[in-house]
């Protein structure tokens, strides 16, 4: 039994996803053509005493939904926030499609197609769901806007993903509800060829209805071979729609692999202590294990002069 | 693995849709409206949720008109009407340098003396040098106090409350410095010295001329109206009915009629006087030039996009600081347009000018009109709006023989009211 199959079993029967083989492949982690989307090795980042990160090995495969959780403090902002390039890590590499890059801005990261879709940060209420798509790149045609094919590319994108109805896509997007903002800073990712879409806490302070919203696009997400990080605390939607999880547990990783290796109660142990013992099913990788394998020393890749 | 597996419940995305559709802001009507009679259903929902159009303001101003008509039947006359369309226009044009920082969340409390020194300098220059030399000169001058403002509030991070604040005092006292230096006028007044710049509002459209503008101008908009319609629906988006189209040509033909009309009546007391003054005119280039560039233009775009999420706009790649430089270097050069019209409309250019007065004015325009003073919600066309109805306010209370004082508290309350609106109307957005 693959392990897609026992995600697909947990995911919402309306997520529509298609499970490709090559998907398949890459989210299992056996990858054997192409290496994972993103890597990273003994990925750091201190500030000032506090150790936020310790020696991060973490693969992210496309096409999958790979699940950050941890208690609060654990370092998930921090990591995301390494992989999006808002801070650099003090020690360690950074692999996009096999060779190391260095995220010195959230600039260098979405040249890159690492898109992070906030809750609130994203979008501006006063604009329409067109505008917000376009913004920062907006179609020029003879010195104006290009007000028709900007319209028209946002609508077959957001119609491509399918997961959201609304009267009018010229409507500000003061007038959506939480769920469908999301599908917009998601269509906006979608639609500036994100390969890798980060979204933080994306069903916080959502309803039934709009957290399905949600989860069904981060399927969709998956679907064409986009790699997807979440960040929840909600731990019914990571058994929902993740492939894999990674928990980290003050700054350290404590494990990752894939869904079906963990259950609910085997995450909250491992968020609250770093351990459990009810792991030890095929695939997964526990921390001591890691421990020995990867290498400590940092790399050569480090900043020292830019620990702020 | 099935334990804590997250069970979706069927899906119902349309009853929650039309939840907070009602309970939020609801779509303007133009983008979702297929036949007349929904446009207007739709319109009146906005209007009770507070989002509501121009509609409303010109209803206002109808109802002020008929007050004052009813006290005084000479308001209506049209030499009345004329002079409080030149009067207007200082408020309109102010209040259009207002609105590109209004609509970044930010606030320019000096363009009152900032158009008095753009004026002085035109008025000055008037003497010796050709007239457009003397108004581009004017320009320029409050350009540069636009452009330095602006780079003092984003550069270093100033509240424009408080630069502009510095502003207005510092210009005030800049205003009397010129005034004296220029050795014209005894030092408190400097007359214009020109026909052209006279001209600007006093001078006027000979009537079949006015006609034939009017004309083009009504054309040339309802062609661009009714071909804009016709590529979005070429393209199979959404367009406005043919009928709303259709009503809004209509409208801008009447107004142009009737303001051809008022201002092809004999207004002359010995000599006659007929014609539509060149300031309407001025006025609508200003407009739809700076309508053209908030609403076509990658910089217009930025504005909006600052004013409502300055943050998301920074994420997006928009550059703040040259984008709020230059909205208040705009505003620099509007308020220079305003200061040139109003000493045109006076003749002359005083130390009297009260500039503090202005800039309320200026302000109480643009918000009345329907511009949030939060940020990222206003156009060029509610100055029009505002300033008209502030023009009415203040002229009507001049003709009915109250004094500055009355005038003052009326055009106060009026304010008071309307970012009262504003507020209340957000707050409940906000709750809602």
């Amino acid at each position: 039994m693959t392990m897609r199959g026992a995600a697909d079993g947990a995911r919402p029967a309306s997520a529509g996803r298609a499970s490709s083989p090559a998907a398949d492949l890459q989210a299992s982690g056996n990858s054997t053509n192409e290496g994972p989307l993103l890597q990273l090795r003994g990925v750091g980042k201190s500030f000032g005493p506090v150790q936020a990160l310790a020696d991060i090995d973490l693969e992210i495969p496309t096409g999958a939904v790979t699940a950050i959780v941890g208690d609060n403090g654990a370092g998930k902002s921090t990591l995301i926030k390494t992989i999006s390039g808002i801070w650099e890590p003090d020690h360690g590499d950074i692999i996009w499609m096999g060779s190391p890059v260095h995220l010195h801005s959230p600039r260098a990261a979405a040249a890159l197609g690492i898109a992070t879709v906030y809750q609130d940060l994203a979008l501006c209420d006063n604009l329409d769901i067109v505008q917000n798509m376009f913004l920062g790149r907006e179609v020029i045609r003879h010195w104006q806007l290009d007000e028709i094919s900007m319209e028209l590319a946002a609508k077959r994108t957001l119609s491509d993903l399918a997961v959201m109805s609304v009267r009018s896509i010229r409507q500000p997007v003061a007038s959506l509800s939480g769920g469908q903002r999301q599908a917009v800073a998601v269509a906006k990712a979608v639609m500036q060829q994100a390969r890798l879409v980060i979204m933080d806490e994306p069903t916080a302070a959502l309803g039934v209805t709009q957290t399905h919203i949600v989860l069904d696009l981060i399927g969709q997400l998956a679907s064409r071979n986009i790699a997807v990080i979440v960040i929840s605390h909600n731990l019914n939607d990571v058994m929902a729609i993740a492939d894999r999880v990674a928990v980290l547990h003050l700054g350290r990783l404590v494990a990752v692999g894939p869904i079906s290796g963990f259950d609910t109660s085997a995450i909250v142990d491992l968020m609250t202590t770093g351990t459990s013992s009810r792991l030890g099913r095929e695939g997964t990788e526990a921390a001591p294990a890691r421990g020995t394998k990867g290498p400590d020393t940092p790399a050569d890749g480090t900043h020292p002069g830019e620990a702020e | 693995m099935s334990t804590g597996v997250h069970e979706p419940p069927p899906e119902a995305p349309a009853q929650d849709e039309a939840a907070t559709a009602a309970a939020q802001v609801a779509a303007p009507p133009e983008v979702i409206a297929d036949s007349l009679g929904e446009y207007v259903r739709i319109w009146l929902k906005r209007v009770r949720s507070g989002e509501s159009g121009a509609l409303p303001v010109i209803i206002g101003l109808v109802a002020i008109v008929v007050y004052f008509q009813a006290r005084n039947s000479l308001f209506l006359s049209a030499g009345n009407l004329v002079n409080l369309v030149i009067q207007g226009a200082v408020f309109i044009v102010l209040g259009m340098a207002e609105v590109f920082v209004l609509l970044l969340g930010e606030i320019d409390l000096s363009v009152g003396f900032n158009a008095a020194i753009g004026a002085t300098i035109t008025a000055w220059l008037a003497f010796s040098a050709p007239w457009w030399v003397a108004i581009l000169a004017g320009l320029a001058a409050t350009t540069a106090i636009g452009a330095l403002q602006g780079t003092l509030i984003t550069r270093l991070r100033l509240p424009s409350f408080v630069v502009t604040l510095a502003g207005l005092l510092g210009l005030e006292g800049l205003l009397i410095v010129l005034v004296s230096r220029s050795g014209h006028g005894r030092g408190v007044t400097i007359p214009i010295r020109n026909s052209i710049i006279d001209d600007l509002t006093t001078g006027n459209l000979g009537p079949a001329a006015g006609w034939v503008v009017i004309v083009v101008i009504v054309v040339l908009a309802g062609v661009f109206l009714v071909l804009r319609d016709r590529r979005r629906r070429a393209s199979n988006l959404v367009a406005p009915p043919a009928s709303v189209t259709a009503l809004k040509v209509a409208a801008m033909a009447a107004a142009g009629a009737a303001v051809v009309l008022v201002g092809n009546t004999n207004r002359g007391i010995r000599i006659p006087v007929r014609g539509v003054p060149w300031v309407v005119f001025i006025v609508l280039g200003i407009l739809t030039l700076w309508t053209a560039l908030l609403g076509r233009t990658r910089f217009g775009r930025y504005v909006y996009a600052i004013g409502g999420n300055a943050e998301a706009a920074r994420r997006a790649g928009a550059n703040l600081v040259m984008i709020r430089t230059v909205a208040f270097t705009l505003c620099g050069l509007t308020a220079g347009a305003a200061g040139v019209i109003y000493a045109s409309r006076l003749g002359s250019i005083s130390t009297n000018v009260d500039g503090g007065q202005l800039v309320l004015f200026a302000v109480a325009s643009a918000v009345i009109g329907g511009t949030h003073l939060y940020g990222g919600v206003g156009r060029m066309l509610h100055a029009v709006l505002g300033g008209l109805v502030v023009a009415v306010i203040y002229n009507g209370l001049g003709l009915l023989g109250l004094s500055a004082a009355v005038t003052d508290i009326v055009t106060a309350l009026v304010l008071l009211a309307a970012v009262t609106v504003d507020t209340l109307a957000r707050r409940g957005r906000a709750t809602g």
